[in-house]
């Protein structure tokens, strides 16, 4: 990380960072986990480890990433799975016996698992 | 990346619905929470992708701090920690105090039962808060910052630690903040989970290292706070909403809500209600669509019975209030209060006296203890339910409640004691039938209070099948195989466990 020493440097770097991101889910696996108070206190720890043990096992590159409360707290463990330019799909109380499944489906075969998706995330978010 | 090239999601995206058309948020405006669930919060590159900083920058480099006040100011945002007050006013307040140092201090000690949407915040987008912070250090001329963060959240305070630091990395936080003039630090204080450390003397008290007692306002924070210096003191909520503020403009603000409460709320949706979680709506919404649009009514198909806001300062609005728009004012017209955010829903199987003195269990035992009205009214207060829950309430009881929360309303030191009877006088301007039930027929309507109810067994119904004998906890229950159980009223603990536990739906609640 470099200091940014002026507010074009803070522009560049939000380009830049802006096309990486783009970049990514335009090329990569990318998984991500509620992992607020609210999802670990529902079973998200597991379920990321169970994930990342599984796409190790099955050799799979895939970014695994965590993030904050999305709101439904209820719904917890909640998973969201974008396959290279795809939607961000959310799947719901993700405890990690579903994680197998959801691998083999949607990351695999590229099937979204209907009964345990809710949504998808809209790109505008 | 062969595995991909299944056909989705052309044929199948269309079956499965955008985040924007579920029920959950189709009313919701994220605007605070814009960011969380979607970045990854410790990941500052994430926040600045999507105009992190951005607000930052144009404040230091086209805006003069009188500028950034007067956004604010026509925003005519308000406080979101529950009073309500404008923030662009205290800002400038604060500007024009003439003592130096200053301070911009951040409220994270969220302690209303029930309550989580500022950890919420803190955890899922920590540079939200730190921006607005810096925007407004920028606009009264502070150059230090504290976070007082309650240390029950340990996750939100790793949070922000880690990005307190990276936002050091950037020269986000610092000095020559994006090479400007401009140096501003920010520091973490754990707060050890005293409620009335929420109050912002106390806060300020609490960071110095004494005692957290409130003192009297005025002189207010913005002339004299933390070490006797001018200090803004602000919620969590109130600063992450700042920088969309000045990207935005007041103008958007406006364009959101209603006219004398604009922008969002932010409800953390729990109690009885299918859809626990948090959410984010336009000022203005009814009760109404909260509950049973965003929330998703009532599960097992129970009757809506009352919402409680403003947590254990605030107030409860039965079925007709459903109606009421949710905004500063309305909500207090209405006999409730905005407070920080709590919004917790009871359904037909709870009494509302017991639901009154859960909450007054909770504040009399926060009362700090430093003023009379707040130490001893609250203890009078809860006295007085308690006697109703037991079945030994006496109509005197009603008028002890109405003397004492009066007076703990006009003479206590800070909102803890003075807000402190409101939801026992909510509870008894809405379910007054309840309380006289319980005083005058000795009947709890809801069957909860256990000095008021009685078990009996149906024994037309009871196949004797010994389930609820063998689960009584204590050995209150009798009889033998395949013959009707009896229980026996004296030893009966009013568990309601044998109620739970049958299947022929053969326990009755008296």
């Amino acid at each position: 990380m470099s200091r940014l020493n002026n507010v074009n440097d803070l522009s560049l770097l939000r380009e830049n960072l802006q096309e990486k991101i783009q970049a990514e889910q335009e090329d990569k696996i990318i998984i991500t986990i509620g992992m607020g108070t609210c999802g670990l206190a529902a079973g998200a720890g597991d379920t990321f480890r169970k994930i990342q043990n599984e796409l190790t096992n099955r050799n799979i590159t895939a970014t695994v990433r965590s993030v904050g409360c999305i709101g439904m707290c209820v719904k917890e463990p909640l998973v969201d799975i974008q396959l290279p330019g795809q939607p961000r799909i959310t799947y719901t109380n993700v405890v990690p016996s579903h994680v197998p499944r959801l691998i083999e489906e949607h990351i695999l075969k590229g099937l979204v698992v209907y009964e345990w998706a809710i949504g998808f995330v809209p790109p505008e978010w | 990346m062969s595995q991909t090239s299944a056909g989705y999601p052309e044929t199948n995206s269309q079956i499965l619905s955008s985040y924007t058309e579920l029920p959950f948020y189709r009313k919701q405006n994220r605007i605070a929470l814009k960011n969380c669930g979607i970045i990854d919060p410790k990941n500052i590159d994430e926040y600045i992708a999507r105009d992190g900083y951005r607000a930052l920058g144009n404040a230091l480099t086209e805006l003069s701090p009188d500028d950034v006040i007067a956004i604010i100011k026509d925003s005519s945002l308000r406080g979101r920690g529950g009073a309500g007050f404008a923030t662009g006013i205290k800002w400038e307040f604060c500007r024009r105090s003439r003592a130096t140092p200053k301070f911009v201090i951040c409220n994270a000690d969220e302690g209303d039962p029930g309550a989580f949407m500022d950890r919420s915040i803190l955890e899922g987008d920590p540079h939200s808060v730190i921006e607005g912070m810096a925007i407004a250090a920028y606009a009264i001329g502070a150059h230090e910052g504290y976070i007082y963060c309650r240390a029950e959240y340990p996750l939100a305070i790793a949070h922000l630690k880690t990005a307190i630091a990276q936002a050091h990395d950037y020269g986000l936080l610092g000095e020559n903040i994006l090479g400007t003039e401009f140096n501003f630090d920010l520091f973490i204080k754990e707060g050890a989970g005293a409620f009335v450390c929420g109050e912002e003397t106390a806060l300020m008290a609490s960071i110095e290292g004494r005692r957290g007692e409130p003192r009297p306002r005025p002189p207010f924070p913005a002339v004299s706070g933390l070490w006797q210096k001018p200090s803004n003191v602000n919620n969590v909520k109130s600063y992450a909403l700042a920088p969309q503020i000045i990207l935005n403009g007041a103008d958007w603000f406006n364009s959101i809500g209603t006219q004398k409460s604009p922008g969002t709320a932010i409800f953390a949706l729990t109690g009885k209600i299918n859809n626990t979680g948090l959410i984010e709506v336009p000022m203005g919404i009814q009760l109404r669509e909260i509950i049973f649009d965003i929330g998703g009514a009532i599960p097992g198909g129970k009757q809506f019975k009352a919402v409680q806001t403003g947590g254990p300062l605030g107030g409860c609005l039965p079925a007709s209030a459903l109606d009421t728009p949710v905004d500063f004012d309305s909500l207090v017209e209405a006999g409730a209060t905005m407070g920080s955010g709590g919004m917790i829903v009871v359904d037909e199987d709870t009494c509302m006296v017991e639901f009154a003195r859960y909450f007054l269990t909770f504040a009399s035992a926060e009362s700090c203890g430093k003023c009379v009205p707040c130490r001893i009214g609250g203890q009078r207060l809860l006295e007085a339910l308690t006697r109703i829950t037991e079945g030994k309430g006496t109509p005197q009881d009603l008028e002890d409640i109405n003397y004492i929360s009066r007076n703990m309303k006009e003479g206590s030191l800070c909102a803890l004691g003075q807000l402190t009877p409101g939801p026992v006088m909510a509870a008894l301007r809405f379910f007054e039938d309840e309380f006289r039930a319980h005083i005058f027929d000795n009947q709890c309507p809801a069957k909860v209070c256990k000095g008021l109810i009685t078990f009996t067994i149906i024994a037309e119904k009871c196949e004797g099948c010994m389930v609820c004998l063998r689960n009584c906890t204590s050995d209150a229950i009798t009889g033998s195989k395949r013959q009707p159980h009896v229980i026996d009223i004296e030893r009966c603990s009013r568990c309601g466990i044998c109620a739970t536990v049958c299947k022929f739906d053969a326990v009755k609640v008296d």
